[in-house]
């Protein structure tokens, strides 16, 4: 009976929870609390991947829990065992990092309660069988991270913060309710195994999945829903913005896939358009965004926007295949957004990891106070490289295969029968190319800046390395990012059960046992087209590099010159002078300042003789503000103002009401027959 | 004898109707009073005629609950409390008596349109029956808006219900325990109405409830 030990684990999650109410105020409890909730991750995610190995039988169980007449269902099937892996991967490597990290919390008890129970709140949505349980689980999910967003909630931004995206999940869930609604038909029937069987018509399928998009996608940050996410992200301690960024978005993408592909039955192709545009529109205006931020926090959380975006591209390939019946590509396109989802989960949390390090041993979060700790934090400068290096998809690392894969789905497009998608897919490979680029100039900027040049600040100068709890944790994350990306064909072959379940075809087998050439590479669709060999990658990379230190240090010169001190290309000692986060991105501000962001640039100049300094300062904008939630924000205000004088209206006015609404309604009635 | 029985059914419920226009028109308040109590009295007799044709011997306890309560008990009181509070030779200010009257012949065309159309399913007795329910009861809450004395909201509301009792007779199978609750519901709705008029009366020494919203220091209907 797996699902009994996934709710097993959920309900060790929540008791850890209760212990922490009671035992949080002393100082141990940190520790023990953090320890439990690893091992408990630990069981969940053996629990999942055994099944997922395994490639078990969905199970379910049913509780008489709940709404009478419904009932609490609860399921395991290779979709949410996949997701299991990843969150309760995501979530160990969070307990472990902050064994070490939770002992610098302030207040341990508005942190300490609520982690578990968020990591069993993630849990339960994915094993929820019916669309009460799982909307209860979401927003159990949605109002404990809330309070983790507001752990530090003496700082009004927090509070803003915390604020937006209570409103946001809010209006999330009421669009998932109103899906899950539409699903149900008349009948109300609200288990999923019903809403599998009933086929809706054509156009009630397209409401429930634009419905689905806006629920799921304002938690999983699609533009323009993806406002609160640099907010409330960066608000929360670092080992939960982890878990926020790397793990809840993609319980968000789970609650997507698990609507679109599996309880709304066949696709029509147009429905791909708009999750392609989404999803396009996400990666490009996410990661440009990312570009502009100086806070090395809220550069990660837009970072995730663009991942989300990413992963909703493929999703969209899949939607599109699949609605042609091309088995193949969709199972490709499936699989690699899948592998992204693994794979964000993976270097997202190892860079909020590194990121919460540099916060704890300096205290700043934005990037123009830091840089030079390579040599403070020597430990971290190696991980947190590894997680820039495989966020911006260059081989032989992890991202790199899951945006190849997409890549290779992106180029079967042009078998699609409708133009609309010929010409859209194209398109948006374009588009994925330009976010591919601009991540990695993001991830320079922000390991350069950090990392790298000399301290701007005393506070850098004395940064000490992390502690071995946190260290650990990145380094077993970084270490997954490099198997992942070296040996793709175990993952890809592990992937297989969910495409099977959901599509009706997987990708060909990429592992065979008997040992050959071709052992470690893989074959997205046949021989002939394309392959990839991460580790023949990372072979060529090692002798190359080998070879050519040794050329260097065998045939270059050894003789003894005199010259000037290579300054390094600062003539200037003053550190200001060095690249700054600003300065290094100005170029792109330039290409897009006019279109896609909204900067506000100031000027003081003293006038000649005054001898005060002049400034120069800039804002950057998210344009979304001002063009879509500012005029919803009047409309609200301005019609709550109108409504608000029904509140003062005579006894006499109030019966006329009543009495005008009743012959309304009667005459409509009258005249409806 | 079901041609006879229809028209007397009919008759009874027409009455009442009428009844509920002169309540609209009339603006003494003891008479008022008078013309509440003979629809009372109209709506038993017609509650008493259904318990005959359709054989339901209960109906006769809800047309006697009718008569006693709404036929004597409640006039009686009223004109007790119209006599206390001094106020039994009041004429009322009836707005725009001919143009609520001409709103009130709408509203019975209304509900004839309504109720009509409702299909073979129904005997023709119950259709017609429902429609004079349907519009006894928009008169009331029509009076009750074009009223502005506490002691002549009570009566729109009052009759508001007769019209209430009167569509529940018409179906068939309404069981009693229905009617009693409805009967007594009513009694304690009179009785927090009567409590309220007294306060009113106390507190600003009239029982135009636009002395209510004076003191709630309203926008809207400033004198």
């Amino acid at each position: 009976m797996p699902v009994v030990v996934g709710l097993w684990c959920v309900a060790g999650f929540i008791a850890i929870a209760a212990v922490a109410i009671a035992i949080g105020r002393f100082s141990r409890a940190s520790a023990l609390i953090y320890g439990a909730s690893l091992l408990v991750s630990l069981a969940a995610l053996a629990f999942g991947l055994q099944h997922l190995i395994g490639a078990g039988f969905p199970d379910m169980v049913d509780y008489p829990l709940g709404v009478p007449g419904i009932g609490a269902h609860f399921r395991l099937d290779a979709l949410s065992a996949f997701f299991l892996v990843v969150i309760n991967l995501g979530g160990a490597a969070a307990s472990l990092y902050a064994i070490g990290y939770g002992r610098h919390e302030i207040a341990p008890l508005r942190v300490l309660p609520f982690f578990p129970a968020y990591l069993g709140g993630m849990n339960l949505v994915l094993l929820a069988d019916d669309a009460f349980s799982f909307l209860v689980a979401w927003e159990f999910m949605s109002l404990t991270s809330w309070a983790l967003v507001l752990a530090n909630h003496r700082a009004p931004e927090n509070v803003r913060a915390g604020y937006i995206y209570l409103v946001m999940a809010g209006f999330g869930t009421l669009s998932l309710l109103l899906a899950f609604g539409l699903l149900a038909g008349p009948d109300g029937s609200y288990a999923f195994e019903s809403i599998r069987a009933s086929h809706p018509v054509p156009f009630v399928a397209a409401l429930t999945l634009l419905l689905t998009l806006l629920g799921a996608g304002s938690k999983a940050g699609l533009v323009p829903l993806h406002v609160w996410l640099p907010l409330a992200h960066p608000a929360a301690p670092s080992h939960v913005s982890a878990l926020m960024s790397g793990v809840m978005t993609k319980v968000a993408v789970y609650g997507f896939i698990r609507i679109a592909f599996d309880l709304l039955g066949e696709p029509v192709w147009w429905w791909s358009l708009i999750v392609l545009a989404i999803g396009a529109i996400t990666a490009v205006i996410g990661i440009l965004y990312a570009l502009m931020q100086r806070d090395i926090k809220r550069l990660l959380a837009y970072s995730t926007v663009e991942n989300i975006g990413i992963v909703f591209i493929g999703l969209g390939l899949a939607l599109a295949f699949r609605a042609n019946k091309m088995e193949l590509p969709a199972a490709l396109a499936l699989t690699a957004a899948l592998f992204h989802v693994l794979n964000h989960s993976l270097y997202k949390s190892l860079l909020f990891f590194g990121a919460g390090a540099v916060l704890t041993a300096t205290g700043k979060r934005s990037l123009e106070d830091l840089g030079g700790l390579i040599h403070r934090m020597p430990n971290t400068a190696i991980v947190v490289l590894i997680g820039c290096a495989a966020i911006s998809a260059l081989p032989p690392l992890n991202g790199f295969v899951s945006e190849w894969m997409i890549f290779q789905a992106i180029l079967v497009g042009p078998q699609l029968p409708q133009w609309g998608l010929r010409f859209m897919v194209p398109t948006v490979g374009a588009l994925l190319a330009l976010s591919a680029a601009l991540t990695a100039a993001c991830f320079v900027k922000a390991y350069g800046v950090m990392f790298l040049g000399r301290p701007r600040t005393p506070a850098a100068e004395a940064a000490t390395d992390a502690d071995r709890f946190s260290l650990s944790a990145m380094f077993i994350l970084a270490a997954f990012c490099f198997c992942a990306g070296v040996l793709p064909g175990l993952v890809i072959d592990i992937l297989a059960p969910v495409a099977q379940s959901l599509l009706g075809a997987r990708m060909p087998v990429q592992v065979h046992l008997p040992f050959s050439l071709a052992w470690a590479s893989i074959l997205p669709i046949a021989e002939s087209r394309s392959s990839y060999n991460g580790f023949i990658i990372l072979a060529f990379l090692v002798i190359s590099g080998t070879f050519t230190a040794m050329f260097i240090h065998r045939f270059a010169t050894r003789a003894t010159r005199r010259s000037a001190i290579w300054d390094c290309g600062y003539p200037d000692p003053s550190v200001a002078t060095q690249y700054s986060s600003s300065s290094f991105v100005m170029p792109i501000r330039r290409v897009f300042g006019a279109t896609v962001f909204d900067v506000r640039r100031s000027l003081d100049m003293p006038r000649p003789g005054e001898t005060r300094p002049g400034s120069f300062h800039l804002k950057v904008w998210d344009p979304v503000w001002r063009y879509f939630y500012g005029p919803v924000a009047r409309l609200v205000l301005r019609s709550a103002t109108v409504l608000n004088q029904l509140q003062f209206l005579t006894i006499r006015r109030y019966l006329t009401l009543v009495f005008a609404t009743l012959i309304l309604l009667l005459m409509v009635v009258a005249a409806w027959r | 004898m079901r041609a006879l029985s229809f028209d007397i059914a009919h008759l009874l419920a027409g009455l009442m109707l009428v009844l509920s226009f002169l309540l609209l028109y009339q603006d003494r308040i003891t008479a008022m009073l008078n013309v509440f109590a003979m629809q009372a009295v109209a709506l038993s007799a017609s509650v008493a005629w259904q318990a005959v044709i359709q054989d339901a011997p209960h109906l006769l306890v809800t047309a006697a609950i009718a008569l006693v309560v709404k036929g004597i008990v409640i006039p009686t009181a009223l004109h007790r409390i119209v006599r206390k509070l001094g106020i039994h030779r009041e004429i009322e200010e009836v707005i725009g008596a001919g143009l609520t009257m001409l709103v009130g012949l709408g509203l019975v065309a209304l509900s004839i349109l309504l109720m009509l159309p409702v299909g073979e399913k129904v005997s023709i007795l119950v259709r017609e029956d429902l429609a004079f329910a349907l519009a006894v009861i928009l008169l009331g809450l029509l009076m009750m808006i074009t009223r502005r004395n506490a002691v002549t909201q009570i009566v729109g509301f009052m009759s508001l219900e007769n019209g209430l009792v009167l569509a529940a007779s018409g179906a068939k199978g309404m069981p009693l325990v229905v009617e009693f609750s409805v009967a007594f519901s009513v009694l304690i709705a009179f009785i927090v109405f009567g409590v309220f008029v007294f306060r009113i009366r106390e507190r600003f020494d009239s029982v135009d409830v636009s002395a209510l919203d004076r003191f709630r220091g309203e926008r809207g209907e400033q004198p």
